[in-house]
């Protein structure tokens, strides 16, 4: 039997503060008030002092509304009846379908075993040159874009969660504008990938207590597919709201924050959510693409900063392109050695020839004259950012890689990019030599 | 000890609960919470009026104000004897591999299992008779574990004299088994086992006395062990922005090193990295011992997403096995990567016992933390005259790459060699990205000190001019000035730069690196004529080439020796013509 409690004796943000008796840490309840039924979740005890957070937020609360614990902390319902479906942050449907409560799993559920997780091996095909050629995207990798408000970020989530050849997509918004919750929906459908897809979308105006839970919520309902063995790429966007809305909360309940207002906690918090990405030893795989928005294109706050030192690398999308400099895949080394045997050859001469052209033009702008030698880099970078760097391009691996030796070819003679010779015999495109 | 006592939670705050008591509580107490079944570990922090301050090492999910507290009478200890070596432990020395088993793919809280197998039986033999004199850490007997004789030791937290009243005689024993018994000058007997107990937070002493760290540990890494070497039992500390490569870093140390126990502290970091540590390790002969590498290694894991407070307890957990081995006389190696998330772990904590913060909101005892870690380093000669050394080498990851953070300062207090890693060199992709310009070490190198220091001059020295270099352009530069610039970049490439996906390069031994140092050391010394600017670029980029060759062939090889005719040869044109 639930009792309910009339006693609210402290409203502060959102978070409500009632007398309760046999009240569970991080337990649920329901509080309703003139304005309907809303969930909340337990954040502290004090005695007999439950203190709450309230998923709607806590306007129109008052101080006689009725509190019913439910005994249990929050839970999510899983399986292939969410597939197709859109739900809030609090994992209510959006979408007209039913409520669903199947197979329900608790949230934040304990870490995976160090010891019964493998090596990952294999690679994500995006048909995207950038990331496919030069930063392999890895299965059970962790890897965050890094961007700047105004960069289109969420159209290039978008396209690797379309074009990734994956069993499941997960999308968690979170305080995404209006449009661009429809953008995805729109995206997702017309490119049928609404059929295998499950969306959580918080948007800006909803309660920030609710963007809290979209991480979690998508990754629970991930784990639990990909111990079915499905192979899970979970998309979120954007963890910056996700950040700010843990400072919020945390400022709210008076704790003491570390840098720039964030809370102590925020690398553990963060930590806690990507490292459930994972490549199950006998079973299958949570891949986690998260865009993060730097505040000032700075890539020291704290919320890149914790991001970077948990995540495999990073994506940096400037100028609307992936930038090579800065863009990072760690666990490329344990894929792209099996792809096609030049792929590791074209990786590194085109990245440094291109980092040599960025010197060059560094030297054009600085009114340098210019070698034969630094022409031909010039020739080379326009290229390269034309045909390889644009997010336009869409082609698969052998097909930029064929492309990356036509490049190479038109500027440069075999000696001059540095390749070993058995590589050039075997590559070095023949067409245009008379 | 007191009897244990009970006490009921009153207040629960992420993962600190207090606890109300009624009998005496010791500060560092271990208790149990009851909830249910399970019984979660937890660690009294403070002690106010009749109320405890618990970190629970577990998630307290579920848990209520009222639910029973069980004081155990303990400190936080760890068990330590045969076994340990390959183990795989968490923070609080719970064996992964043993819960995997018995939980399957996620840790389940609440479980503990013991972390020595007490069935297992060792062949014991005894090193001392009945009626010998001895005192704490004197070795008894030995049982063989893998690659060592593991020594038999009595207990160390005996103070004063003993003699031994029974000895058995060699044969197999558990380590719950008594292979002697010893009594003190009042005739108590104490057991002794194969293994003992021991509180994590406290260092043992149980030697003769501290020495001056003066041997150097080869860790192979050319740039560490000729310019910023690490000497056995001293610190030093490894900071840098993430991506700059400290975990690869450590990796390849703790492969190579010459040690003969290595002990991996994965304090807070991504799963991932230790899964290849662990997946590998098995397969990789060390060439020292013939046995694989996971042999001479023990790995303490508390990843990013494992409870807390156990990350806190994890970097002590290790510590305290590392000094274990050292009592047996053994070199011990203990890499933490990275000790700032343990400073986090204790931000986290002192941010809900609401203590007044320091910088950064880190609480204001982290620098005495973060100087009596790495104190409990250091080289010690035991009481039968053999030495053994704990040497610890620490992963910084500063907020933002920004030394000026406190964990990095209070670190660079403290340590005896700083390998600061620095973005721009990685981003050029120059590997081991540790920043000549910015490291030190206090130790001495078996460099010679006169070629070192002109080595690092003429880092320095180039430097200086590619920086000119950027404002005035090569033609604004003179011919001497390039040279040295370019003196400094063959230095940079062939010699501080290691390739570590080549078998040969990957590690450098001690002679070899006295030798090509040397080799070096006389092309920077020497006066090359060059016509122009392109000349010397052209002569020093194959010269580069030459050395990149030669640094891949196995030392004292015939190759070695052909390649090495050929440098001189090549050398031999310029400074002829001049």
């Amino acid at each position: 039997m639930q009792k309910i409690y009339t006693s609210i004796d402290q409203i502060v943000g959102d978070v409500i503060t009632v007398e309760a008796e046999n009240v569970g840490n991080t337990e649920l309840a329901e509080v309703t008030t003139r304005r309907g039924t809303s969930l909340a979740q337990v954040i502290r005890l004090d005695g007999n002092k439950a203190f709450l957070q309230v998923f709607a937020g806590s306007r129109g609360i008052s101080t006689g509304d009725r509190v019913r614990f439910l005994g249990h902390p929050m839970r999510i319902a899983t399986g292939d009846t969410l597939l197709g479906r859109i739900f809030n942050g609090s994992g209510r449907p959006l979408d007209n379908g039913p409520d669903l409560s199947e197979n329900l799993v608790e949230i934040g559920g304990p870490p995976v075993n160090p010891v019964k997780r493998i090596i990952p091996n294999k690679m994500i095909r995006t048909g995207i040159p950038m990331i496919d050629i030069f930063n392999s995207l890895v299965e059970s990798q962790k890897l965050p874009i890094f961007s700047i408000a105004g960069e289109p970020y969420n159209d290039l989530l978008a396209r690797i969660g379309t074009q990734a050849e994956v069993d499941i997509i997960i999308l968690g918004g979170m305080g995404l504008k209006y449009d661009d919750y429809l953008f995805f929906r729109d995206t997702l459908e017309e490119h049928g990938a609404l059929s295998h897809s499950i969306v959580f979308m918080h948007t800006a105006a909803d309660p920030v207590v609710e963007c809290l839970l979209v991480p979690d919520i998508s990754l629970a309902v991930a784990e639990n597919f990909a111990l079915e063995g499905k192979r899970v790429l979970v998309l979120l966007t954007d963890m910056s709201n996700f950040c700010d809305a843990l400072k919020e909360i945390a400022i709210t309940m008076q704790q003491i924050p570390s840098n720039r207002g964030y809370p102590g906690d925020l690398y553990s918090l963060l930590a806690a959510r990507y490292e459930k990405a994972v490549d199950f030893e006998t079973a299958g795989s949570i891949t986690i693409l998260a865009v993060t928005t730097m505040p000032g294109d700075d890539v020291t706050h704290p919320i890149p900063d914790n991001t970077g030192y948990i995540t495999e690398g990073q994506f940096y999308l400037k100028n609307s392109v992936i930038e090579p400099f800065g863009s990072l895949s760690r666990l490329k080394q344990l894929v792209n050695g099996k792809t096609r045997d030049d792929h590791r050859t074209i990786m590194d001469t085109m990245i440094q020839l291109f980092a040599d052209y960025r010197e060059t033009q560094e030297k054009q702008s600085m009114g340098f004259q210019m070698s034969a030698w630094d022409m031909k880099l010039l020739k080379y970078g326009k290229l390269f950012e034309d045909k390889m760097m644009s997010l336009s391009v869409n082609i698969p691996l052998e097909k930029a890689l064929d492309l990356g030796w036509e490049i190479l070819h038109d500027c440069f003679s075999p000696e001059e990019t540095g390749i070993k010779r058995s590589m050039i015999d075997q590559y070095w495109p023949k067409k245009h030599e008379n | 000890m007191t009897a244990p006592s009970n006490g009921r939670i009153v207040k629960i705050n992420g993962n600190m609960v207090t606890v109300i008591f009624d009998t005496p509580v010791m500060q560092n107490e271990v208790a149990f919470i009851r909830h249910g079944e399970e019984r979660l570990k937890s660690e009294i922090i403070r002690v106010r009026g009749n109320l405890a301050e618990m970190q629970v090492y577990e998630a307290t999910t579920g848990l209520k104000v009222g639910e029973e507290v069980e004081f155990t009478g303990e400190l936080l200890s760890i068990e330590l004897g045969p076994g340990m070596l390959g183990q795989i432990y968490d923070g609080l020395q719970n064996p992964l591999p043993e819960i995997a088993e018995q939980c399957g793919f996620f840790l389940r809280r609440g479980v503990y299992i013991k972390a020595l197998s007490e069935t297992k039986t060792w062949d014991f033999t005894p090193l001392k008779k009945t009626g010998d004199k001895v005192r704490a850490g004197d070795k008894i007997g030995f049982v063989e574990e893998k690659i060592f004789r593991h020594y038999c030791m009595v207990p160390f937290a005996l103070t004063g004299n003993y003699e031994i009243v029974s000895m058995e005689d060699a044969g197999k024993f558990t380590i719950r088994q008594a292979v002697a018994s010893i009594k003190d000058q009042n005739g108590k007997i104490f057991p002794v086992f194969l293994s003992q107990s021991w509180p994590v937070k406290i260092p043992i002493q149980a030697y003769a006395e501290r020495l001056k760290p003066a041997e150097a540990l080869v860790t192979k890494m050319r740039l560490i062990d000729s310019l910023f070497p690490v000497a056995r039992g001293g610190t030093y500390c490894i900071p840098g922005p993430f991506g700059a490569g400290k975990t690869v870093l450590q990796q390849l140390i703790s492969r190579h090193a010459e040690v003969d126990v290595v002990i991996i502290a994965a304090c807070g970091e991504r799963a991932g990295e230790i899964v290849e540590t662990l997946r590998t390790f098995p397969s990789i002969i060390d060439p020292r011992t013939s046995r694989p590498l996971s042999d001479r290694t023990v790995i303490i894991c508390n990843t990013s997403s494992m409870p807390v407070a156990a990350r806190e307890s994890s970097v002590y957990t290790a510590v305290t096995i590392a000094e274990y081995y050292r009592q047996m006389g053994l070199q011990v190696l203990l890499l933490a990567d990275s000790t700032s998330r343990w400073a986090q772990a204790m931000r986290e904590m002192s941010g809900r016992l609401e203590e007044i913060p320091g910088e950064e909101a880190f609480p204001a005892y982290l620098e005495s933390r973060i100087a009596s870690f790495y104190e409990r380093a250091g080289m010690v000669r035991l009481h039968d005259g053999s030495t053994g050394s704990v040497t610890i080498g620490g992963a910084v990851s500063p907020a933002g790459g920004n030394f000026e953070e406190p964990v990095t300062q209070a670190t660079l207090k403290v340590v005896g060699a700083f390998h600061g890693l620095s973005r721009s060199r990685s981003d050029a992709r120059r590997y081991p990205a540790i920043d000549p310009l910015i490291s030190w070490s206090k130790y001495r190198s078996f460099i010679d000190e006169g070629q070192k220091a002109r080595g690092q001059g003429i880092l320095h020295k180039g430097n200086d001019i590619a920086q000119m270099m950027k404002v005035v352009g090569e033609e604004g530069t003179s011919l001497q000035d390039y040279l040295d610039f370019l003196k400094a970049e063959l230095f940079d490439y062939v010699y501080l730069q290691q390739n570590a996906f080549d078998p040969v390069d990957e590690a450098t031994p001690r002679e070899r690196q006295i030798y090509i140092f040397d080799f070096i050391h006389r092309i920077i010394e020497t006066e090359f004529v060059f016509e122009n600017k392109d000349e010397a670029l052209h002569f020093f980029q194959q010269l580069r080439q030459f050395f990149r060759g030669w640094n891949s062939l196995p030392w004292q090889s015939a190759e070695f020796g052909e390649a090495e005719k050929e440098i001189r040869a090549f050398l031999l044109v310029r400074t002829r013509e001049g």
